[in-house]
């Protein structure tokens, strides 16, 4: 079943005088469950392209469906809207909010984003740090833990709201291996647990090597698909 | 609500020496204006006292068109015995009034047998005078407040130019309405400190010298002064006085009784709104430190934690969640220099008192200056920093609220 959908999907910016054709009109769809990436040099337009699906931009041109909403009809509170429901973020800099602890972090958006009683929220927190590794550091501040541990915390706090989709813009480019494998490893256990769709922006072989689908873009059109076998069902 | 207001609490602790900042200028903004208000409300009230209990009268109550003439004391403006049993009898039912004294002012010359001088009197009833301005008998300086038939308290300044001592003899001599002059001799039976205001430099004789002097029958009354049991209610008090004796018309309608508070009788009254305006600008000033003190911080929270507004912004926060989460901070600031600065103003107010600090007013020295903690002022100076608190980070609120979240993840 298609999870995301894009026709003719088109992306420009105004930068001074210039238009910057961002996206140049691609097509392409993902189906629920895949683990997927869209690869290709700086400026390709993979950043641009997570942003549109996950509702942060709109796009100029064509359609996008996400989880069958035509997300380019989305007003500012009913993106937000969506975005609570059904997406999940994973960003290069982890972006967690500095004055929560990394439970209060993984809590935020079934607080204040899909408010959940405390005590079904509790659960939900307390088996989500225990996949990530991270019960025993729930009490501590962004500011005390590791590059891997911010992005642990960040993976969980993506996952919380149980979306049916998951983000991640370059997740383990401010990782070293060890710590950007083991938050693969993480990804691809949460996927086959919960199902989730999980989709990157990377130039990263690692994920790249993962990944079962692999959408390459140039210069912001769709250079070439691939299916791999990946190791994402391993 | 309280995750909000638990996360803004938290972010004015991740920039703490900017929000101690803020938090001490509002403090000392709020002491300002509370020590302020303090202290002119003290001088205030001690001065207004010291003219409505030893002169005025909370109300006067006079013929329609006495006030207009009054520098003059004109005796064909007075009350008759009937319009002034009207009078008291609209007084005595209104039960927020304590007493009231009849007088009759009048004008004329005063003589030591050796040299004359203007004079102007009230003849009152001493027990009903003491009762309706109970701080007349402590402006007697020499000799007693208890007038007796045939003396007079002769006001200070005269006593001094005429060289009077208590017990000597004078004369006071008053043309009465009819335009006839009449004499009579009279005993000095104190000096009487000069007040400043109407009525302060004024003598006393008794109601009976004084229709004896103007050969007065039936007797007559120029003024009815009102003491009220409760001071604070003098608006609701005049408003049901005036209502009474507006009724009260002549034959061809129109009004017979005029009825003023002190401050219509007063000209304290143009100082005490001079300091009613001067505190307005103080007020002024305090929501100017506030509102831009507030706007300043919240504009640089703002500026800093761009990439963090679009953080919550990307995982689903509404925009009016994020202008919430804002605004909290910007009232949290607020609260915490609302609280501080309370907390030194009581200290600051109940310093002032322990040091006895005097001034003067008029001819007399040795007024204590004793502000007090007044609980409407310090609710009314809190509610307005909080409200000019959340009013000064709704914009900044407002820019993060519509912050779009691409553009605000690419923040550095």
């Amino acid at each position: 079943m298609s999870i995301i959908s894009g026709k003719d999907l088109r992306k420009h910016y105004i930068a001074g005088e210039t238009r910057v054709e961002a996206l140049k009109g691609l097509n392409f769809t993902l189906e629920a469950g895949d683990f997927a990436a869209f690869v290709g040099p700086s400026g390709s337009g993979k950043t641009t392209l997570l942003s549109l699906i996950g509702c942060l931009d709109k796009p100029t041109g064509g359609l996008l469906e996400v989880c069958g909403i035509d997300v380019g009809k989305l007003d500012r509170k009913a993106g937000a809207r969506f975005r609570g429901e059904h997406i999940g973020f994973v960003f290069q800099d982890f972006n967690l909010i500095p004055v929560l602890t990394v439970y209060e972090n993984i809590e935020y958006p079934l607080m204040i984003v899909n408010p959940l009683p405390e005590d079904e929220r509790k659960k939900r927190i307390m088996a989500l740090l225990e996949e990530v590794g991270m019960t025993d550091q729930s009490h501590k501040y962004p500011d005390q833990l590791s590059g891997g541990q911010k992005q642990r915390a960040a993976v969980a706090r993506a996952l919380v709201t149980r979306p049916k989709l998951v983000l991640a813009d370059e997740p383990t480019a401010n990782l070293d291996h060890k710590t950007a494998y083991m938050i693969l490893e993480l990804m691809k256990k949460m996927r086959a647990e919960t199902g989730t769709t999980f989709i990157f922006s990377t130039h990263d072989q690692k994920i790249i090597g993962e990944a079962e689908r692999i959408f390459t873009l140039e210069d912001g059109e769709l250079a070439g698909t691939s299916r791999t076998g990946g190791n994402a069902n391993a | 609500m309280l995750k909000i207001f638990k996360m803004a609490v938290r972010n004015t602790h991740r920039y703490a020496r900017r929000s101690l900042l803020i938090v001490s200028l509002i403090a000392v903004g709020v002491v300002f204006v509370q020590v302020y208000m303090a202290a002119t409300n003290s001088y205030k009230n001690l001065i207004i006292s010291q003219i409505t209990d030893s002169m005025l009268g909370h109300i006067q109550v006079h013929k329609k068109g006495y006030l207009v003439s009054v520098e003059n004391v004109p005796l064909n403006m007075n009350l008759t015995a009937e319009q002034t049993a009207r009078a008291e009898a609209i007084l005595k039912a209104n039960p927020m009034v304590e007493s009231y004294s009849t007088r009759i002012k009048l004008g004329g010359m005063i003589s030591n047998f050796a040299e004359t001088t203007n004079i102007r009197l009230a003849a009152i009833d001493p027990e009903e005078e003491f009762k309706t301005v109970p701080l007349l008998p402590s402006r007697v300086l020499e000799g007693t407040s208890s007038l007796k038939p045939g003396e007079a308290l002769v006001p200070e300044l005269l006593a001094k130019g005429m060289k009077l001592k208590t017990g000597d003899t004078v004369v006071l001599v008053a043309t009465n309405k009819d335009g006839s002059v009449n004499g009579k001799q009279f005993t000095v039976g104190g000096i009487i400190e000069t007040a400043p205001g109407p009525g302060g430099r004024d003598g006393y004789i008794l109601l009976a010298d004084a229709m004896e002097l103007l050969r007065m029958d039936p007797p007559e009354v120029s003024e009815i002064a009102v003491r009220l049991k409760d001071f604070g209610k003098l608006e609701p008090a005049f408003n049901a006085l005036m209502k009474a004796f507006m009724q009260e018309k002549t034959k061809d309608g129109k009004p017979v009784f005029e009825i003023h508070t002190w401050e219509k009788l007063s000209p304290f009254s143009a100082i005490a709104k001079m300091i009613n305006m001067m505190t307005l600008m103080v007020k002024i000033m305090l929501v100017a430190i506030v509102l831009i003190g507030i706007m300043n911080v919240m504009i640089m929270s703002v500026y800093e934690r761009t990439r963090e507004i679009g953080t919550i912004a990307a995982i689903g926060t509404q925009p009016n969640t994020i202008l919430a989460m804002f605004m909290a901070e910007g009232l949290c600031l607020g609260a915490a220099g609302v609280i501080a600065g309370n907390i030194l103003s009581v200290a600051v107010i109940y310093g002032v008192r322990l040091m006895h600090v005097t001034f003067a007013f008029g001819m007399r020295e040795g007024f204590v200056l004793t502000p007090a903690v007044n609980p409407v002022d310090f609710s009314i100076i809190s509610a307005i920093v909080l409200a000019v608190a959340v009013f000064g980070s709704l914009q900044p609120a407002w820019k993060a609220s519509r912050l779009e979240p691409v553009k605000a993840l690419k923040s550095i």
